[in-house]
């Protein structure tokens, strides 16, 4: 798209180089981490350093991934995952449904305290429901993440699905009802199948998020080795003693985390972008 | 605003048993449709938050077996006895005050340059949007390589031109400005979400503008950024929440060293809580946060009257 009517000036050359510079120094460091991960621990310490390690140690992958139990790690994030994956698309878009298309007395404000969980720091949330989690058994397990999720907790799903739901002419869910349709139907079977663009979107931020989630995980499930997701079990390999040159391990198990992200990056972008840009402009 | 057009309730609905129960039920069904939300958000948002502020006049402490009612001492240790809890709120203060403005104008920079009639915008736009979504545990552990006082990228491009080599994760001065460079690396997210703004600005404007001979400076004082002050606000609000509760890369990288330096708010608040089994504490300083984003949030909102444009 072309927003400004500029005429070409010697200045593009200048924005081209900010742009350029600004690239390299953006991509260098992934190009850095994977350069790292193909090293041996000999190569790590060449200087300068080398980026296109020789020989290429391919076996790092293979022995970073089984120094930790990852197959687990990576079982236990896909669990949150499935979990996040229902909620955001079913649960939310359900509760989105309500605030979009049916009154009820407190709708407004009921919206606003929701859009005010948004802005809320989480930490207030985090001792209180340690303690509770604890009392109720629930610590080391999934289901301190996987609850809240189910029951479609997330406030910024639901304004996003709202907002799309509120553009879908109401002629066709008028037409359903008076063939006899309720909302649950309508829900299901017309705001649902016109709906694909943006739970795309929020498909793939439940994703996102969840991959990207420590502190949680951390907190409420770390306590229990084999409940580690892929994220904290990182964590724990970095704080094992040596680590400093396990550097070529740490870097293969980071490309290897940054890997899945990427390929829903690239598939999924136009999506991804629509959301970002929705969160930002009003409307 | 009616969501749904609908028989009016009870005025020329003829009650026969033709009337789909729905129908008359509808007022009802509204809180069914909401209700997983409610649950979650009186079980997980109102209850705990509510607790916290419970907490915080006890000495609940786990390990200790204590729970007792102890009005304002909590408070009273954060402001007078804890030494390490100022230092928290100072190295909080100094990293929102560089990461934030600095993300907002380079983010806004960026989609600026990108904005113009450059080529290849896509792609320089999926270059600078990748970090972004690199999960953060793996970035930070990219940057704990890159910041490596012997071997690190950084460093080796610094001595190259010239420089000295810094120890950025070791050394008290260094550390905060490390962990603000590498927050700019994922400024991405927000110049996506500027450059969708910039792209809605009716062109017609600038035209106008051109007619009366406006120069790009102009334009750009007069008509872009009056224009994207609601996105600059938004983006700035979220960012202060955000950063204020900075944790995850000290947590990783440092664990708050070297000599506290990187011990910020929330780290403080997780070693009283997860390690020392604080929770009373730890639950007045979470409330403490807890108020100071919502201050900031209501003076970055009583301020945006002034400066954020409503068109």
């Amino acid at each position: 798209m072309r927003a400004t009517s500029r005429r070409f000036h010697p200045g593009m050359a200048a924005i081209y180089g900010i742009l350029i510079a600004g690239a390299v120094v953006t991509v260098t460091p992934l190009v850095w981490t994977v350069s790292t991960s193909l090293k041996t621990v000999q190569q790590l310490s060449a200087w300068p350093p080398e980026w296109i390690p020789n020989p290429v140690a391919w076996s790092n992958y293979s022995e970073a991934l089984t120094m930790l139990p990852f197959h687990r790690y990576f079982f236990n994030t896909m669990v949150l995952v499935a979990a996040a994956e229902f909620g955001a698309l079913i649960t939310c878009s359900f509760v989105a449904y309500g605030f979009a298309r049916m009154e009820f007395v407190g709708r407004e404000f009921l919206f606003l305290v929701m859009i005010s969980t948004m802005l809320m720091p989480y930490i207030v949330r985090l001792v209180p429901l340690f303690v509770f989690y604890g009392e109720i058994g629930w610590l080391g397990t999934f289901l301190p993440l996987a609850v809240p999720d189910l029951l479609g907790r997330n406030a910024f799903f639901i304004f996003l699905l709202r907002q799309f739901f509120r553009s879908i002419p109401t002629e066709l869910s008028d037409a359903a009802r008076i063939d006899g349709a309720n909302d649950f139907r309508i829900w299901w079977s017309i705001i649902m199948p016109l709906s694909k663009p943006v739970l795309a979107t929020v498909g793939i931020f439940a994703f996102q998020g969840t991959w990207d989630e420590f502190l949680g995980p951390l907190v409420y499930m770390g306590g229990n080795p084999d409940m580690r997701t892929l994220a904290v079990g990182l964590y724990q390999f970095r704080n094992s003693p040596g680590s400093e040159n396990l550097m070529p391990y740490l870097m293969a198990v980071s490309t290897v985390m940054i890997i899945p992200i990427l390929l829903i990056f690239a598939f999924g972008q136009r999506y991804l972008v629509r959301g970002v840009t929705m969160s930002g402009l009003k409307g | 605003m009616p969501a749904d057009r609908r028989p009016a309730e009870g005025v020329s609905t003829p009650s026969t048993t033709r009337v789909p129960v729905t129908w008359r039920m509808r007022r009802y069904l509204g809180y069914v449709f909401i209700a997983p939300w409610l649950i979650g958000f009186l079980a997980f948002d109102l209850i705990p938050t509510l607790s916290a502020f419970y907490y915080s006049f006890t000495d609940w402490n786990v390990i200790a077996g204590t729970s007792n009612w102890i009005g304002w001492d909590n408070y009273r240790e954060m402001f007078t006895g804890d030494r390490l809890f100022w230092p928290s709120v100072w190295n909080t203060i100094y990293y929102v005050a560089f990461a934030v403005p600095l993300g907002v104008v380079a983010g806004f920079v960026l989609a600026l340059l990108l904005n113009t009639r450059v080529r290849f915008q896509g792609l320089f736009r999926t270059l600078f949007y990748l970090p972004a979504v690199v999960p953060t545990v793996a970035a930070t552990m990219v940057w704990l390589w890159i910041f490596d006082t012997r071997r690190g990228i950084l460093n080796w491009v610094l001595t190259t031109i010239g420089f000295e080599r810094i120890r950025w994760l070791t050394s008290p001065e260094w550390s905060k400005p490390a962990l603000i460079i590498m927050s700019l690396w994922s400024i991405g997210g927000g110049m996506v979400i500027y450059l969708a703004g910039l792209q809605n600005i009716p062109q017609d404007l600038y035209e106008a503008a051109e007619v009366d001979g406006a120069s790009g400076w102009n334009k750009l004082v007069n008509i872009t950024i009056p224009l994207m002050t609601p996105t600059i606000f938004f983006n700035l609000l979220l960012g202060l929440i955000g950063s204020f509760q900075v944790f995850n890369a000290a947590f990783i990288m440092t664990g708050g060293g070297p000599v506290n330096s990187t011990r910020f708010y929330m780290l403080h608040l997780y070693e009283k809580a997860f390690q020392q089994s604080q929770m009373g504490y730890a639950s007045a300083m979470s409330v403490l946060l807890f108020l100071m984003v919502l201050a900031i949030t209501i003076f970055v909102n009583w301020t945006s009257k002034r400066w954020v444009f409503y068109g």
